[in-house]
């Protein structure tokens, strides 16, 4: 599993609150950190990328879950 | 000329009769209501009406009256005109990503059946590369593409598609809901359907063409009715909603780009946070669309309704599946916050600087809503 320096639980969290979340936490973070957020909510698929891209952050990838969820792994430049 | 209601921007979904429409529809219920395949005055009066009304949508589409149905919508049509060229022709389906919903279940529905469905995806735009388009023909036996995506608004590689196609040999059917009575319609299909609400016609008709030689096989069991699922008084007006909206295509065409691109710069400019979709240059003229962060589409579409204006969204949570719009995860591009913007025939100023005015305000209750909720939800 990649490593991340925050994590965050967004399952059962509707779009837009998983993105809204993800915002917030790098708001307070340094260059260079990991954070990795796990959804259940679908749109996450999409609007983690598109956030990434227009916010200047890293989208480095995503990851299945056993119980079904996607893990998305950022890095703020 | 009649306005549509002030605060209507979902022509996509639908417009309101269009004058043309409204004035044919109380003649046609009182000339065509017989059935049109009884031999006595009324019905006979019934039958020539349905020809006339097949005669004229016909010539506006470039179809031979003989090779045009109506049909109970177009969604039906999709589903009729897909079926019945599989069901002549069986094979490989080429269909791209992000055709309206009822093709793609369709096309579902043939690969559950053992046929061999080939999905062509999309760029950021929605529009499919042709080339790639081209490359998977070899073996199909029907290829289906929209003349313009329904959400974004984005035109299609229609003529490079359909040389390809011809010289693949391949019949092509294309889906105009969203050009017919605004553009030119398409050329080069084998099978075109379209959508009479979608012009200012009643809902509740579609169009189905399938151009001889083309092999087609009604899917369902007729009688001697033949294939057409219609309403002689509505297909009437149908089609004088069809002749009014060619009058008015090219003037409105004009008006409804230079509105469709003051939305985009303001959307642009005032919104912030925000994504425009489609490509800006190369669709049509009266739809836009663009996506917002940090606010869901449920809250928007209300919020909006509230101030009195209409538009749509593909956003998950708009929608029952709970699901984003295939469309826009096609394209992979922001999906929360969605709003499609299509210009009825008609559309006021008022009713377009309204929502540019109101737009930003409603968007930043809503992110300071959301940032609250999401704020005490842990």
């Amino acid at each position: 599993m990649m490593k991340a320096d925050v994590r965050l639980n967004e399952r059962g969290h509707r779009c837009p609150i998983p993105v809204v979340s993800v915002a917030r936490a790098a708001r307070d973070a340094s260059s260079g950190t990991i954070i990795a957020v796990v959804c259940t909510d679908p749109g996450a698929a999409s609007d983690i990328p598109a956030w990434c891209e227009m916010k200047g952050v890293d989208f480095l990838g995503s990851q299945a879950e056993p119980d079904g969820a996607m893990t998305y792994f950022v890095r703020i430049r | 000329m009649a306005l549509p209601p002030a605060g209507y921007l979902d022509a996509a979904s639908g417009q309101p009769l269009n004058p043309g429409a409204a004035q044919a529809l109380a003649a046609a219920i009182d000339a065509g209501w017989a059935d049109p395949v009884r031999l006595y005055r009324d019905g006979r009066r019934a039958a020539l009406l349905l020809e006339a009304a097949r005669e004229s949508v016909a010539s506006r589409v470039g179809a031979r009256p003989a090779d045009l149905v109506f049909t109970g919508s177009a969604a039906q049509a999709l589903r009729l005109g897909l079926t019945g060229a599989l069901a002549a022709r069986p094979g490989p389906l080429v269909i791209s990503s992000v055709e309206h919903s009822a093709a793609l279940a369709q096309g579902d529905a043939h690969a559950e059946a053992g046929g061999e469905v080939r999905p062509i995806g999309v760029d950021r735009q929605a529009r499919v590369d042709a080339a790639a388009f081209a490359a998977a023909l070899p073996g199909a036996t029907l290829a289906c593409l929209q003349a313009a995506n329904h959400e974004v608004g984005t035109l299609q590689p229609l003529a490079d598609v359909v040389a390809a196609c011809e010289q693949a040999g391949v019949p092509l059917l294309v889906d105009a809901s969203t050009v017919l009575g605004r553009l030119d319609p398409p050329e080069g299909w084998s099978i075109l359907t379209g959508s009479a609400h979608m012009w200012g016609g009643p809902a509740g008709v579609g169009i189905l063409c399938v151009r001889r030689p083309t092999r087609w096989q009604p899917p369902l069991p007729h009688d001697e009715r033949g294939p057409e699922l219609l309403s002689v008084p509505l297909a009437l007006a149908a089609a004088s909603g069809l002749e009014w909206a060619d009058e008015q295509r090219q003037q409105d065409a004009v008006r409804a780009r230079s509105l469709t691109d003051e939305i985009r710069s303001v959307v642009a400019r005032d919104v912030g946070d925000v994504m425009l979709l489609g490509d800006p240059d190369e669709r049509v003229p009266y739809l836009t669309a663009f996506s917002c962060l940090y606010v869901d589409g449920e809250s928007l579409v209300l919020g909006l309704d509230r101030e009195g204006y209409a538009i749509s969204s593909g956003s998950s949570c708009v929608a029952d599946t709970r699901r984003p719009s295939h469309v826009l995860q096609a394209m992979g591009v922001l999906t929360q916050g969605n709003v499609r913007v299509s210009l009825p025939f008609g559309v006021t100023d008022d009713t377009v600087r309204g929502f540019l005015a109101m737009l930003p305000g409603v968007v930043r209750d809503i992110r300071a809503l959301v940032q609250a909720s999401e704020g005490g939800s842990r």
